[in-house]
């Protein structure tokens, strides 16, 4: 332990703790920018400084380890001026137009601004006006340079959480930005769309593309009618950005507020995460069968899952000789819009045509995904606009709706059923936990032996999970799996991704399925969820996914009775002709740059 | 006008024919590791590549760690406005230099050297190259396991701040770290790394040569040894001169200006401004002005507006840009000299500036953000009418 004063008040805390934590144990908040939780240290920002007795600078505390009989002032007259300065200095160089950035009201240097009442602050002002004009090539994510405060918690996050490094430094001095390679715009780069840099951006500098005002317009134009599909994870983190605590359930509330807003059905995305374990366990059956039995060299194992579009342009990207591992199956957003215009179209008596799919996700990169060419199997574009969970929460604003107040709702059917087995997409592990209970039970006729059906071992933060199921007393129709071991792999987060693919690359590995989803900790992280994000907020988000599983009556897909109807009434069989038509998908080599 | 006393010193480019560099080398090795780190915290060597850290403690600090991989790295990435030293001693006595980092090498246990040379110096590459061969060779002959390699800059000035010469080493972008660690802890590669201007190396091996005692003699108690000089500006006799440290500016002035000095800056563009009426009270050294070795000189026909003006420049494009008081406080001071020149900012403005410059002397991350207060405050209090009309 090591021994310390912090305003004159002793503390005794771990070897390397930082300043800037161990403040936090006595309650003295200390500002900062460039930190985060999920990233390495930069001490860049230079507003968290502190004085140390006796040391000539002053100390990045986020960046300064205790030390023995160390003397910390968080706010000395220094450190004030100091600090005021740094903040001074960023709004000179920042476009402080806070009134039209879509940020306004969720911005740390706005804060950190009120809080110093830095008024018309005396340097000169600094913006280029080339810097002003934004980048919207890509249909996810908009870059602002004007907004840009350099503290590099993009470029990190891109590097250490996604592996992707589409966002770097470039240039010194007062030519340093932070750019793509060749300055391209960010669609023509290697970029996933996953987010997760726009959830670490402090300002407007990083942000979603947004659909508000189009959807607005959807539901006022009396000519259309308006689906919404809710994603798994928005029902664990909408109430976040509508002051209701980190980890609440809302799913209820949620629903509630759709309705008042104006879409004419509230359905639910987890009707196709059901649907898509019914397709995917067929497809990996299908895989297994034809590799043990059939001998079939051209199929490929382990077959990956393919809910996750920013993993899919990581692939595409960085591994585009093993694109036909994925499973050749759409996400549950793309699922849920191509059948949305054709079956359900037809079952409430709308045209296609005027039927527009909202799609309400944790994610940047299903806007990507709902604009690829492919995602138009309905004959139309099958989603038509993906918002965040955060665009939704300002939406719900808008409206005048007092989210905190607003009584249960129930979505409305069809597609609207769901089990407990969809809600675990939300959380890294959920799908294959999903498909192990729907293909254990498919071949051999009992439940997955686990404890509640809880299949703990793919569950949890760690970056990689493995396990093991061994298949015992096999329905006769699926013998030639007995007693074979499944062997099966979870990876959250592109880091942890790529480390994964390098390991079946290298052929280290003989897994037969893996599930990966772009964001650490899975959808529950996403780029479109409530920011801040932080691994206690991504737990709390986690158990909210369990608890909501664990609280519903069916909890496994193929007893999804909608799912049940959809195939008798319409699909046929999974993996059937209809499926393939509609719910399956291929996909397409990208070049690094 | 009267004889100048200025004591001119032959260390640094002088031969000793009977005692060449690799003798030199030969002979300490046979003296233990500590005893060599005695002899230079002994004779008061303090590093010449501005920072003044004594190079004694230096090394015995890297030795102290326990680590099977270390390393010594001669920073010869010259970039301070004015100094030309290094690029001189690595033309002309690069073996000096080897040796002092194979003396290093032995005190340290590093097997592994290097030279980062700054890019404007490539066309010394091909010279020094062929000496670090030989060097590399007498190495092996002897079965000393240590080897010397050169390395290339490309051009930023931050790459001499040694935690940025370590990222620009290892392939990243030059950016200068977060202290601690400091490299005799975690250097290049995260190893315990020894790190010394290429004149300070010199000083090593000629301090192992001659003994710590003449060296010590010269100079004065805060500011041991000689010292090479970059001379340049308003003088007819441009050029590098090692001279004794802790000599007055008056008699610099006096042996090396055109006669009409109006202004020495000390220390290159990160340095002090010191104006005529100050000449007779400055001491060249650690006791009162350090420096680098860039000693500018310039006379009355200069504007100091447009050398504080072209100094900041300088900076702006020279920072790197990451931390806010830096990249953005250069900016700022740059533009708020402009603007006051033209009127846009009130005189007063200055003063808001000099406030600036001092949050970024204890707020920037590293010396180069730190020290731009240094020739702001002192051209701004001395010659203030210069640069507001």
């Amino acid at each position: 332990m090591v021994n310390l004063k912090i305003n004159n008040i002793a503390i005794s805390v771990e070897e390397g703790t930082t300043v800037l934590d161990a403040a936090k144990r006595l309650n003295f908040r200390i500002p900062t920018l460039c930190n985060h939780p999920d990233l390495s240290v930069a001490g860049n920002c230079r507003v968290c400084v502190v004085e140390i007795k006796g040391a000539r600078l002053l100390a990045a505390s986020c960046a300064t380890p205790v030390s023995e009989g160390m003397e910390v002032f968080t706010n000395s007259e220094k450190v004030r001026i100091a600090r005021k300065h740094v903040v001074e200095l960023l709004l000179s160089e920042h476009n402080s137009d806070c009134t039209k950035c879509f940020k306004n009201g969720h911005c740390e240097l706005q804060e950190l601004a009120s809080e110093y009442r830095i008024g018309d602050h005396v340097f000169l002002d600094l913006v280029k006006s080339k810097d002003k004009i934004q980048d919207i090539s890509s249909p996810s994510i908009v870059k602002d340079n004007s907004k840009c405060i350099r503290c590099q918690r993009c470029v990190r996050t891109c590097a250490e959480l996604q592996a992707v490094s589409a966002l770097a430094v470039v240039h010194k001095g007062n030519h340093q930005s932070i750019s793509t390679f060749l300055n391209k715009p960010m669609n023509d780069v290697v970029c996933t769309n996953c987010g997760q840099c726009i959830n670490r951006c402090p300002t407007g500098a990083l942000t979603e593309r947004n659909y508000i005002e189009e959807v607005w317009n959807a539901i006022y134009d009396p000519k259309k009618f308006v689906v919404v599909e809710t994603a798994p994870a928005t029902r664990v983190a909408l109430g976040e950005d509508l002051g209701i605590d980190v980890g609440s359930r809302v799913t209820g509330k949620m629903v509630s507020a759709l309705k008042k807003m104006g879409f004419n059905k509230v359905l639910d995305t987890d009707f196709t995460a059901d649907l898509t374990i019914m397709e995917e366990g067929t497809e990996l059956l299908t895989r297994l069968k034809k590799v043990i039995v059939d001998k079939d060299e051209t199929v490929k194992l382990p077959m990956m899952t393919s809910c996750s579009p920013g993993w899919i342009k990581f692939q595409e990207h960085m591994f585009p000789g093993m694109l036909d591992n994925l499973s050749t199956c759409k996400s549950p957003q793309q699922m849920f819009g191509a059948l949305a215009k054709t079956y359900y179209a037809d079952k409430v008596n709308i045209k296609a045509e005027n039927m527009v799919v909202v799609s309400i996700m944790p994610c940047t990169a299903k806007k990507f995904e709902c604009n690829r060419p492919e995602m138009r199997d309905s004959g139309f574009k099958d989603v038509d606009y993906v918002l965040t969970t955060r665009e939704l929460a300002m939406m719900v604003k808008q409206a005048g709706i007092d989210f905190d107040k607003l009584e249960d709702d129930h979505y409305d059917s069809i597609l609207g059923e769901s089990t407990g087995a969809a809600v675990i997409f939300g959380a890294t592990g959920g799908v294959m936990e999903a498909a192990l209970r729907t293909a254990y039970e498919l071949v051999t006729g009992h439940e997955v032996p686990f404890t509640n059906l809880n299949i703990k071992p793919v569950r949890g933060i760690e970056g990689v999970k493995e396990a093991s199921i061994k298949i015992k007393n096999t329905v006769p129709a699926w013998s030639f799996l007995e007693g074979v071991e499944l062997n099966v792999a979870v990876a959250h987060g592109l880091a942890n991704a790529k480390k994964l693919m390098e390991s079946i690359e290298k052929g280290e590995t003989n897994y037969h399925f893996i599930e990966i989803m772009g964001c650490p900790g899975g959808c529950i992280g996403g780029g479109g969820q409530p920011i801040p994000t932080s691994p206690e907020i991504r737990r709390k988000r986690t158990d909210a996914i369990y608890a909501e599983d664990m609280g519903m009556t069916l909890r496994k897909s193929h007893e999804n009775p909608e799912v049940t109807e959809v195939y008798k009434d319409y699909l046929g069989a999974p993996l059937g002709h209809k499926s393939h038509e509609l719910l399956h998908t291929h996909y397409k080599a990208r070049k690094r740059y | 006008m009267e004889q100048l006393q200025l004591k001119k010193v032959d260390i640094i480019f002088g031969w000793d024919e009977k005692l060449t560099p690799i003798d030199v080398y030969d002979k300490t090795i046979k003296k233990s590791p500590d005893s060599v780190i005695l002899d230079m915290i002994d004779s008061g060597l303090k590093g010449r590549g501005g920072a003044g850290f004594p190079t004694g403690l230096k090394w015995k600090f890297t030795r102290n760690e326990d680590s099977a991989e270390k390393y010594v790295i001669c920073n010869a990435d010259e970039g301070e406005p004015g100094t030309f030293k290094d690029r001189e001693i690595l033309d002309r006595v690069p073996e000096k230099v080897l040796a002092g980092m194979a003396i290093c090498a032995y005190v340290i246990g590093a097997k592994e050297g290097y030279i980062y040379v700054r890019g404007e110096y490539n066309f010394l590459l091909k010279g020094l190259q062929k000496k670090v061969d030989i060097f590399n060779k007498q190495l092996q002959e002897r079965k000393v396991d240590f080897t010397i390699y050169l390395r290339s800059g490309s051009g930023a000035y931050v790459c001499g701040e040694e935690s940025a010469l370590f990222e620009s080493m290892e392939g990243k972008r030059g950016e200068p770290r977060n202290k601690p660690p400091y490299p005799t802890v975690a250097g290049y590669n995260s190893k315990p790394t020894v790190i010394n201007n290429v004149e300070t190396l010199v000083y090593t091996s000629e301090i192992c040569r001659m003994g710590p005692e003449k060296f010590k003699a010269l100079g004065t108690f805060d500011s041991r040894g000689s010292k090479v000089f970059s001379v340049s500006g308003d003088t007819p006799i441009a050029g590098i001169y090692e001279l004794e440290l802790g000599m007055q500016l008056k008699d610099f002035v006096e042996e090396f200006a055109d006669g009409d000095a109006k202004a020495v800056q000390i220390g290159g563009a990160s340095g002090h401004c010191v104006p005529r009426k100050k000449f007779n009270e400055t001491v060249i050294g650690f006791e009162g002005i350090p420096t680098g070795g860039s000693m500018m000189i310039f006379n009355s026909t200069r504007s100091m507006y447009n050398v504080l003006h072209d100094y900041l420049e300088f900076f702006t494009e020279e920072s790197c840009g990451q931390c806010t008081p830096c990249r953005v406080g250069c900016q700022q001071l740059l533009k708020g000299i402009e603007a006051v020149k033209k009127g846009e900012k009130p005189p007063s403005y200055l003063e808001d500036l000099k406030k600036l410059t001092l949050t970024m002397k204890i707020a920037a991350k590293c010396g180069l953000g730190q020290s731009v207060a240094n020739p702001f405050i002192s051209i701004v209090d001395n010659f203030k009418e210069e640069i507001i009309y």
